[in-house]
C-alpha cells in the first residue's frame, strides 16, 4: 500500500536525521562552544575528579557545610524527590528528625530560625544550593571543629553569595555547597595560627541527612 | 520575591512577543510560502524525493486521516521493538542495560507516540543513549510534527477555499518538523549548552566527594532531547528528574530559556491561526481567554507556594514558602509558574515534585489538564480548543435562536455531535480510569501519600495520560501492569479520537457552501462570544470534574486548614 510504504521511508529517514545527526551535530557544537559544560562542569582537585559544580553532594561531617536532604542521599545516578505531601504525617516526622538533628549540632538555634530549604528535600535530590542563612546558621559548628573563627567563616560564606540572574531575575541569596566547601578546605590549609582558635572535633553529623 | 515575578513575568512576555512573528511564519510554512529560507528547501526536497512524497497532492480529510494513522502505527511499532532489543545494540549503551520488557515497552512508546512522555521509567538507569536519543528524541520530533501537521489540516479545512482537498499530511509534518522544530531546537540546544547542560557520551563518572565517598553521576547527550522536549511540548526528560535535575536545567536562565520553550508553540499556534484564515481579532480574542485563565491559575499556584498553602503547622517552624520537592535555584515562584505552563500546554516535563505542590496548587494543575486547550499541546491544543470553539458557538446559537454557523459554514447535527462525543471524552477516559483504580486491591501499595492525596495521585495519573501531559504526582508507583497497560490505552484514546473528531468536523465544513455573513450572524471576535465561550470552557471542566476534585485536592485543602 501506497500509504504504508511512504509512512515506512519517512519513519527509517525522519529517525536517521532527528535521532542521529541533530544530536550528533548538536553534542559535536557543544564540544566546540562549552566544553567544560558538554562535560557537566567538571571539578578537580589535585587531578582528581573530586565533584560536578551544579552537582550538589552528601556532606555529614561536622567539619563542613551541609547542603539540603535529599529523598536519594544525592545519588546522582537515579535523581528524585521525595514526593510527599504535605499532608502526610510522615513528611512531618521527616521535617521532626531534621529539627532535631540541626539543633543538637548547632547549640544556640532556635526552632525559629531554622531556614526551610534546611527542613525540605529539593526535588531533584541533586539541589547544588542552599540560602545563605541556612550557611549563615551553619558556621559556628565548623569554627568549632575546625579551630577558625566564626568571622572568618562568615566572611568566606558573603563572599559565595549568588545574587539574581543580572541583579533582577529569580531568586538570590543562595550559596552553592561544594563551591564552599571547597574554599572552606583551601582556607583552612592556609590559615596561619593568628586566624586559628583551639579546635573541638566533634563525632560525624546528623543521620537524617 | 520581587525579582523572582520579574523573572516570570519576563518569561511569560517574552513567549507572548515571540509568537506572534512565529505564528506568521508557521502560516507561511503551512501555505508553503516560506521558500525564502533557502536552507531548508533542500533537505526538505530531498526527504520528499526520498519518501516519494508528492507535496502538492491534495487529499480529503480522510485520506489525511489514514495517512496520519499509519505514519504513527509504524512510529509506534519502530520504538517498541527499539526498546525490546535494546540490550543487543553494540553501541551508545555505555552502562551495557538489558532490552525492556514487553509491557513498559509498550507504555514509553505509546507514550513518545502519542507526544505525552508520561515516564514510568526513570531515564539514568534504564535508557540506554542510543535509546533516549534514537528512539525517543526522534519521536520527540515526529510527534510534535503530527500534532502541527494536523493542525495546518483542521486551518486549510476551515478555510474551506480549496474544497474537500485540506491538504497534504505528509507534506506539513516534513515542512513542521524541518521548517518548524528543528531550527528552534538547534537554537536552544546551543543556549542551553551554553548554561551548562550536560552533552556528551562519557557515561556514568565516578566522583571522590570531599568526604571521600563515591558518588555516581549520570551524564550523557542531554541537551539535544532537552531542546525539543520542551519546544515540542513533549516533555520527556533524559533524567529522572526531569528538568530539576541540574544537569538538564542548570540555573536560573536556562530555566528561562526552557520555560519561554515551553509556551512558545503551542502559543504562536493560535497566531497562526489568525494569519492563515485572515481572522486575527478572532486569534487575539482566543489568546486572551487562555491567557486570563492562565495567568488566574498562576497566581493560586504562586499564592500557595509562595506562603506554604494553609497549613502552617504549630511547630513554631519559620512559616515559609513550600521548598519540599523544589529546587533552590529556581525558587517557589519560578517552580509554580513552570508547573501551570507545563499543564496547560500539555508539555509535562517539571521542574518541581508536583506530588509535593500545596493541596490548591495541585488542584490547579489538575484543572488545566482538565481543559488542556489554555495553548495546549503543538498542535492539538489549538484543536482542542477548536472543539470547545465549536461547542460554544451552538450554544450561542441556541440563545438567538438561528441555526449557527462559524467562518461562514453551518454546523449542523453531525457537526456538534462529534464536538459533543470529543468534550465527553477526556472526563470519560479520566473519571472511568481513576475509578477502576480506586476499586483496584492492591491501591494501597501504588500510593506514596495516605488519605485525599492518594486520590489525587492516581487521579492526576489518569489525567495526564488523557490530556496526552506526561507530568506525574511521581510519588506512585506506577511501573506496574495495571498502570502501564491502563494509561497506555488512555493516551491512545486521548491522542488520536481528539484528532480525528475535529478533522472530520473540519472536512465536512470545508465542503459546505458559504453562508454570507449577515446583521444577524453570531460574530465570533465579539466580546460577547467571547464571554460564552469562556463560560463553556469552565462549565464544562468544572461540571464534569469538581466531584473528583472536591475528593482530592479541596477535601485536602479543608482538612489542613
Amino acid at each position: 500500500m501506497n500509504m504504508f510504504r511512504i509512512a515506512f521511508r519517512f519513519t527509517f529517514l525522519s529517525m536517521l536525521l532527528f535521532g542521529v545527526l541533530y544530536p550528533l551535530a548538536m553534542t559535536e557544537t557543544a564540544r566546540l562552544i562549552a566544553p567544560d559544560s558538554a562535560k557537566g562542569r567538571p571539578v578537580y582537585r589535585d587531578g582528581t575528579l573530586v565533584g560536578f559544580k551544579n552537582i550538589g553532594q552528601l556532606f555529614t561531617g561536622p567539619d563542613y557545610f551541609w547542603g539540603r536532604p535529599s529523598a536519594t542521599g544525592y545519588n546522582a545516578a537515579a535523581s528524585g524527590g521525595s514526593n510527599l505531601s504535605a499532608s502526610n504525617p510522615e513528611f512531618a516526622d521527616e521535617v521532626e528528625n531534621r529539627v532535631d538533628s540541626l539543633l543538637k549540632y548547632h547549640p544556640g538555634l532556635t526552632r525559629q530560625a531554622i531556614p526551610p530549604d534546611l527542613l525540605t528535600a529539593s526535588a531533584s535530590g541533586l539541589d547544588p544550593h542552599i540560602s545563605l542563612e541556612a550557611a549563615l546558621i551553619q558556621t559556628p559548628r565548623i569554627a568549632r571543629n575546625r579551630g577558625l573563627k566564626e568571622e572568618d567563616l562568615e566572611t568566606l560564606v558573603r563572599d559565595h553569595e549568588e545574587g539574581p540572574l543580572l541583579g533582577i531575575f529569580g531568586p538570590g541569596g543562595l550559596v552553592n555547597v561544594l563551591e564552599l566547601n571547597l574554599a572552606l578546605d583551601e582556607f583552612s590549609k592556609k590559615a596561619g595560627p593568628e586566624s586559628r582558635i583551639s579546635s573541638q572535633p566533634e563525632a560525624d553529623g546528623s543521620g537524617s541527612y | 520575591m520581587g525579582n523572582e515575578i520579574t523573572g516570570v513575568a519576563v518569561v511569560f512576555g517574552l513567549a507572548a512577543t515571540l509568537s506572534w512573528p512565529l505564528g506568521r511564519y508557521i502560516s507561511g510554512v503551512f501555505r508553503g510560502t516560506s521558500g525564502r529560507f533557502k536552507v531548508f528547501t533542500v533537505p526538505e526536497r530531498l526527504i520528499f524525493r526520498f519518501c516519494k512524497i508528492d507535496p502538492s497532492a491534495g487529499m480529503d480529510w480522510k485520506q489525511n486521516m489514514k495517512a496520519m494513522l499509519s505514519a504513527n502505527v509504524l512510529f509506534f511499532f519502530a520504538a517498541f521493538f527499539l526498546l525490546l532489543l535494546q540490550g543487543i545494540i553494540p553501541f551508545w549503551n555505555p552502562g551495557r542495560l538489558a532490552g525492556w520488557d514487553p509491557i513498559p515497552a509498550f507504555n514509553a512508546a505509546v507514550s513518545f507516540v502519542t507526544n505525552t512522555n508520561l515516564q514510568h521509567y526513570a531515564g539514568e538507569t534504564d535508557a540506554a543513549y542510543f535509546t533516549q536519543l534514537v528512539v525517543f528524541c526522534w519521536l520527540q520530533f515526529v510527534s510534535a510534527g503530527t500534532g502541527i501537521a494536523v493542525c495546518g489540516l483542521l486551518f486549510q479545512g476551515l478555510s474551506g477555499d480549496t474544497g474537500s482537498n485540506i491538504g497534504n499530511f505528509y507534506s506539513l509534518l516534513v515542512r513542521s518538523c524541518v521548517r518548524i522544530l528543528l531550527p528552534l531546537a538547534v537554537i536552544l540546544s546551543a543556549g542551553l549548552t551554553l548554561c551548562g547542560t550536560v552533552s556528551d557520551f562519557g557515561g556514568v563518572r565516578e566522583v571522590h566527594t570531599l568526604e571521600n565517598r563515591m558518588q555516581q553521576v549520570a551524564g550523557g547527550p542531554a541537551a539535544p532531547m532537552i531542546a525539543i522536549k520542551q519546544l515540542g511540548t513533549n516533555g520527556g526528560g533524559f533524567f529522572g528528574a526531569n528538568s530539576a535535575h541540574p544537569f538538564e536545567n542548570p540555573d536560573y536562565l536556562s530555566n528561562m530559556l526552557e520555560n519561554i520553550a515551553i509556551l512558545l508553540l503551542p502559543m504562536a499556534l493560535v497566531f497562526a491561526f489568525g494569519f492563515y484564515l485572515k481572522r486575527k481579532r478572532a486569534a487575539i480574542l482566543f489568546f486572551s481567554i487562555m491567557t486570563t485563565l492562565f495567568l488566574a491559575f498562576t497566581a493560586v499556584s504562586v499564592g500557595q507556594e509562595v506562603t506554604g498553602g494553609a497549613s502552617v503547622p504549630e511547630s513554631g517552624l519559620l512559616p515559609g514558602p513550600n521548598l519540599e520537592g523544589k529546587e533552590m535555584r529556581f525558587g517557589p515562584v519560578a517552580s509554580a509558574f513552570w508547573a501551570v505552563s507545563t499543564t496547560s500546554t500539555s508539555n509535562g516535563s517539571v521542574n518541581s515534585m508536583h506530588d509535593s505542590h500545596t493541596a490548591l496548587s495541585g488542584g490547579v494543575l489538575l484543572l488545566d489538564m482538565f481543559i488542556n486547550a489554555l495553548y495546549g499541546g503543538v498542535g492539538v491544543g489549538f484543536i482542542n480548543f477548536f472543539v470547545f470553539v465549536v461547542v460554544a458557538v451552538f450554544i450561542s446559537g441556541q440563545m438567538i435562536g438561528r441555526t449557527p454557523d462559524l467562518f461562514g459554514k453551518k454546523l449542523e447535527a453531525r457537526e456538534i455531535k462529534i464536538a459533543a462525543l470529543v468534550v465527553i471524552l477526556h472526563p470519560l477516559l479520566i473519571l472511568c480510569g481513576t475509578a477502576a483504580a480506586c476499586l483496584a486491591s492492591s491501591r494501597q501499595g501504588w500510593l506514596n501519600n495516605p488519605g485525599f492525596h492518594g486520590f489525587s495521585e492516581m487521579m492526576y495519573e489518569f489525567t495526564s495520560a488523557a490530556a496526552n501531559n506526561g507530568s506525574g504526582f511521581e510519588g506512585l508507583h506506577d511501573n506496574t501492569p495495571f498502570w502501564n497497560l491502563a494509561t497506555g490505552v488512555i493516551m491512545l484514546f486521548g491522542r488520536f479520537l481528539p484528532i480525528i473528531g475535529p478533522l472530520a468536523i473540519a472536512g465536512a465544513l470545508s465542503v459546505k457552501k458559504a453562508v454570507p455573513a449577515s446583521s444577524g450572524s453570531l460574530k465570533i471576535e465579539s466580546m460577547a462570544f467571547g464571554a460564552v465561550l469562556t463560560a463553556v470552557i469552565l462549565i464544562v471542566a468544572a461540571l464534569a470534574f469538581f466531584p473528583a476534585l472536591a475528593l482530592g485536592p479541596v477535601a485536602e485543602y479543608f482538612s489542613t486548614l
